[in-house]
């Protein structure tokens, strides 16, 4: 697969990331969309000795900050207009999405792209700094705040698990 | 003399990016305190909460703008020879996106804890050693008719021989509205699949295949008019599609 191939087979993962982080699916894809033009206008000056993925997700965060200075903030929704989660019937499922994403919503920006980024994208550490541009220490830091405050958001939400075969 | 374990390492021990050299000695320190190893606990299950809300965003076709938004780039401008191939690898890799989700991504009335209860159930039953059925498969006719009578439809679970499965056996369990059956095969490098199935919700409606992954266990689920069904394991998302497949073809008959 060449290089400019890979752009696409990222699509995916892309798009989950600004699912999560926008927690709106046609702002997230306007977003995607923003990345990947970005991305291959850019594509001249990508070092390739650098991996993808951290590349993209550097072009996806600059355009996002971006968009939320210009005023279009896509980022706080209230209750009512949290998207209706798709193709999930069961109740206690979309009850957990739907705590999650409140939780989401109300951890602080910069917080939140860590969490997502290491829990969620699984980067390594110095790649989620190489996407954000900060030291690596303000991700560990970022991390640690964001794990306690969702902690405390989901706190009494969350229903228990592994409840079904219970006997 | 060991160096103190720091909150960061504690982190990397979380997310699996601790360096081996120092896994082992983080590891015994944990022994030792167990409420920083339940809050690590806490951070995976966080993690795993992500997974469930937004994994399925992978499963999802590409929309149609995304693909168009690669193809408008300048880059392709400057070349229009490889702005061909762009054009054919992103109606390809469309193709396969969409090709992947197999069929219809339309909303269902799926119960989305199939695969939940699915996984759980493979979790409790696979690292079985000395039962891990109830009725073996050498009894195959007295465990089908057992479970077809329980779950009241004729029930025949797939063969998968020619994948190097084999039917260990079968059990009854309590499922969210009565019973369920699970179906437990091995290949001969002792991985274990489980199948499980329930009756059929009134009215529900036929869906094809999707995908959920759960606490590090790959479930494809589906139903026809009679029951759901959820193939459960753990050797990879792309081999478990090809064995899911194959169970699907078998009952889609």
């Amino acid at each position: 697969m060449s290089s400019r191939d890979a752009i696409l087979a990222e699509i995916p993962r892309l798009r989950r990331y600004a699912r999560a982080l926008t927690r709106d699916a046609d702002a997230a894809d306007d977003l995607v969309q923003e990345t990947l033009q970005r991305a291959l206008e850019k594509w001249p000056l990508w070092q390739r000795q650098r991996d993808l993925r951290p590349w993209l997700f550097s072009i996806m965060h600059n355009l996002h900050v971006d968009g939320r200075r210009r005023g279009h903030r896509v980022d706080f929704c209230g209750d009512d207009d949290l998207p209706v989660p798709v193709q999930r019937a069961s109740q206690t499922d979309s009850l957990e999405l739907r705590d999650l994403e409140r939780a989401l919503a109300l951890l602080p920006h910069d917080q939140r792209e860590v969490l997502l980024l290491v829990g969620l994208e699984e980067l390594s550490y110095a790649d989620v700094a190489r996407a954000l541009n900060i030291p690596q220490g303000t991700v560990m830091s970022r991390l640690s705040r964001a794990r306690a405050r969702l902690k405390a958001l989901l706190a009494g939400e969350t229903t228990p698990q592994l409840k079904v075969v219970s006997t | 003399m060991n160096a103190p374990i720091s909150e960061d390492e504690l982190h990397a021990y979380a997310d699996g990016q601790l360096d081996a050299a120092r896994l082992m000695q983080v590891e015994t320190w944990l022994a030792g305190h167990p409420e920083r190893r339940a809050q690590i606990e806490e951070w995976r299950s966080q993690a795993s909460q992500l997974h469930r809300a937004y994994d399925r965003v992978l499963d999802e076709p590409i929309p149609a703008r995304l693909i168009p938004a690669a193809n408008a780039s300048r880059w392709l401008d400057a070349s229009k020879l490889a702005g061909v191939a762009w054009l054919l690898f992103g109606a390809a890799i469309g193709f396969f996106l969409r090709g992947e989700t197999l069929r219809d991504p339309a909303p269902t009335q799926i119960a989305a804890s199939l695969p939940r209860q699915a996984a759980v159930a493979h979790a409790v039953f696979v690292p079985e050693v000395r039962h891990p059925v109830e009725v073996g498969a050498d009894q195959e006719a007295h465990l089908l008719g057992w479970l077809s009578k329980r779950l009241g439809a004729p029930l025949k679970p797939p063969r998968l021989e020619e994948v190097g499965y084999r039917l260990v056996g079968g059990r009854l369990l309590p499922g969210d509205s009565g019973e369920v059956a699970q179906f437990m095969y091995e290949n001969p490098a002792h991985n274990r699949l489980t199948l499980y199935v329930r009756p059929a919700a009134p009215r529900q409606a036929d869906t094809a295949f999707r995908y959920a992954r759960e606490n590090d266990i790959d479930v494809f689920y589906w139903t026809d008019s009679r029951f759901g069904y959820a193939l459960s394991g753990n050797t990879g998302r792309e081999d478990m599609l090809r064995l899911a497949t194959l169970v699907f073809k078998q009952h889609d008959k």
